[in-house]
């Protein structure tokens, strides 16, 4: 009866822990849909309500389309971490996740890793909503990628670490839009500035608000694999 | 060899309130222990700080000789406990998720497999989604995530709940089985003929919020455990908070003032001056009672 694995914390391990979470979240994604049946069509309707909102003048959209983007990815976040946290929090899921033996770092990876798969599939249908309903077309799709991939990762790091702390709460759902929204200014104003400049409309300062990302990105992405074990605790 | 529960005066608080208040309990290994009491007594509480769960704020505690004082957090993957909610994905099938909590704990698929055919629920169950399952399926579930993981000491929270007759005696195969491999079982029911008939021994807890009052003049806690020894720690020297609220409970007759000596184990059965009766092993009754001095 104890011959078991009591390897934890280790690199591989936390690998191996994180790869496994990843496989669980994205099969619920595969069983239930939920990503696919609402959040998805939740910020195409964004996008087509700020179309509304803005008169059907594709000039003011085309100039507009950084920050609307953004802005449907950053609502849709909410809804997908409420999502990814609500079936952590749901009937004794967390202690089973407490009792497991997963490394917690690896439980905050394999969950970063799997908002961040849903995010991104969300942003190329944005990508192509934009393209549809606001007539814009991005010159450097290099730049595009990278900040898409580098917002991506700042979100889902920021949102794993705001998902577990607010997983455990009754007000759960309207207390991480407070929480997190905030923290996230930054990736918003720099993802909105990088993506112009991908979209050819504020010269070649793209980059370095791609760099800011990487560095948002890094930098909760490692205070996520530190402070996730206590967060997980107090949920 | 030592006990794989020990608890001297052990308290552990919700919030402010003391859910245990000096809990003095010995688990030896190879035991199915009985935990019993009313509601609210905190036989669920004693079962989620052995399984590291719920902070012990004071006295003493070991399981599996890890001070749950220091580090509770790593006993955690060497226990296993059945509470009362599943602990399953609902989105995820019987398969997905006996599996991933397998995988999880280090065990191999084939160990998932083979606890999901001894829990009835290969074949089509075992791609049905958790969310369509009866009480009794999910139940069922729960209990092959736990063998499928093969922890070293098995909490079971009314393990018995929302089973089929089925059901309810392979749950009591299942924990002859774990003792028959090396684990140790302590489980908390309401249904005492069942329970007791597959416990070595029954420990009652009575404490937290119950009244002592009425659960004093019963038979449980009458004569040998009230007439136990003297404590060898008294109250827990925990926040002031807790003094206070423990202040509250005291009932107000006769109060018990001592502690119980742990049981050795089940091998020798010598289990301390405060058990008095020689009815062997799944008969007797062990207390837990509040220190309130």
């Amino acid at each position: 009866m104890t011959g078991r694995d009591p390897s934890t914390g280790g690199v591989a391990t936390i690998m191996r822990d994180a790869s496994l979470v990843l496989a669980k979240d994205l099969r619920l994604e595969w069983r239930s849909r939920v990503i696919v049946s609402q959040v998805l069509p939740f910020a195409v309707l964004v996008l087509v309500l700020f179309a509304f909102a803005l008169d059907p003048d594709r000039r003011i959209l085309n100039e507009a389309t950084p920050g609307l983007f953004w802005l449907a990815v950053l609502f849709s976040t909410l809804l997908a971490l409420q999502r990814a946290f609500g079936v952590e929090a749901a009937d004794g899921v967390t202690d089973a996740l407490r009792l497991s033996g997963l490394d917690p770092a690896g439980i905050f990876l394999g969950k970063a890793a799997g908002i961040a798969v849903h995010l991104l599939a969300l942003q190329v249908v944005l990508g192509l909503g934009v393209t549809v309903f606001y007539g814009s077309t991005p010159r450097g799709p290099v730049l595009l990628v990278c900040t898409c991939l580098a917002a991506t990762a700042g979100l889902a790091a920021v949102g794993s670490l705001y998902g577990v702390l607010s997983a455990g709460m009754r007000v759960r759902d309207t207390l991480l839009p407070l929480l997190m929204l905030p923290v996230v200014a930054p990736v918003l104003i720099a993802a909105t500035e990088a993506f112009a400049a991908a979209y050819d409309r504020a010269s070649g300062e793209g980059w370095r608000w791609f760099g800011l990302l990487a560095v948002f990105a890094l930098l909760y992405l490692a205070i996520g694999i530190f402070a996730f074990e206590p967060l997980l605790e107090e949920s | 060899m030592e006990p794989v529960v020990s608890f001297r005066g052990a308290v552990c608080l919700l919030g402010r309130f003391p859910a245990l208040a000096g809990v003095d309990l010995d688990v030896g290994a190879g035991e199915i222990v009985l935990l019993q009491g009313p509601n609210g007594a905190g036989k669920t509480t004693v079962l989620r700080a052995c399984a590291g769960l719920v902070p012990v704020v004071d006295g003493d505690a070991r399981v599996l000789g890890v001070d749950l004082r220091t580090d509770r957090r790593a006993v955690r993957r060497r226990v296993g406990l059945l509470g009362h909610a599943s602990g399953l994905y609902e989105d995820l099938t019987v398969a997905d998720n006996v599996r991933f909590w397998a995988r999880a704990g280090r065990a191999r698929a084939a160990d998932a497999d083979a606890a999901m055919a001894r829990l009835g629920l290969d074949g089509r169950l075992a791609h049905v989604a958790v969310a369509r399952l009866s009480a009794g399926q999910r139940r069922r579930t729960s209990l092959a995530v736990m063998v499928a993981r093969r922890p070293e000491l098995w909490l079971l929270d009314e393990p018995h709940a929302a089973l089929d007759q089925d059901g309810r005696n392979l749950v009591d195969s299942l924990m002859a089985d774990a003792v028959a491999a090396g684990a140790t079982v302590i489980f908390a029911s309401h249904e005492l003929d069942r329970a007791v008939a597959i416990a070595h021994r029954t420990v009652t807890i009575a404490g937290g919020t119950v009244p002592a009052g009425p659960v004093l003049a019963g038979p449980v806690l009458a004569g040998p455990v009230l007439a136990g020894p003297a404590p060898t720690r008294s109250v827990p020297a925990g926040p002031a908070p807790t003094r206070s609220v423990l202040a509250g409970t005291v009932p107000a007759g006769p109060v018990p003032t001592g502690g119980t000596e742990p049981f050795a184990g089940p091998a020798d059965h010598s289990d301390g001056a405060d058990v008095t009766d020689d009815r062997g092993p799944t008969e007797r009754t062990e207390a837990v009672p509040v220190d309130r001095s």
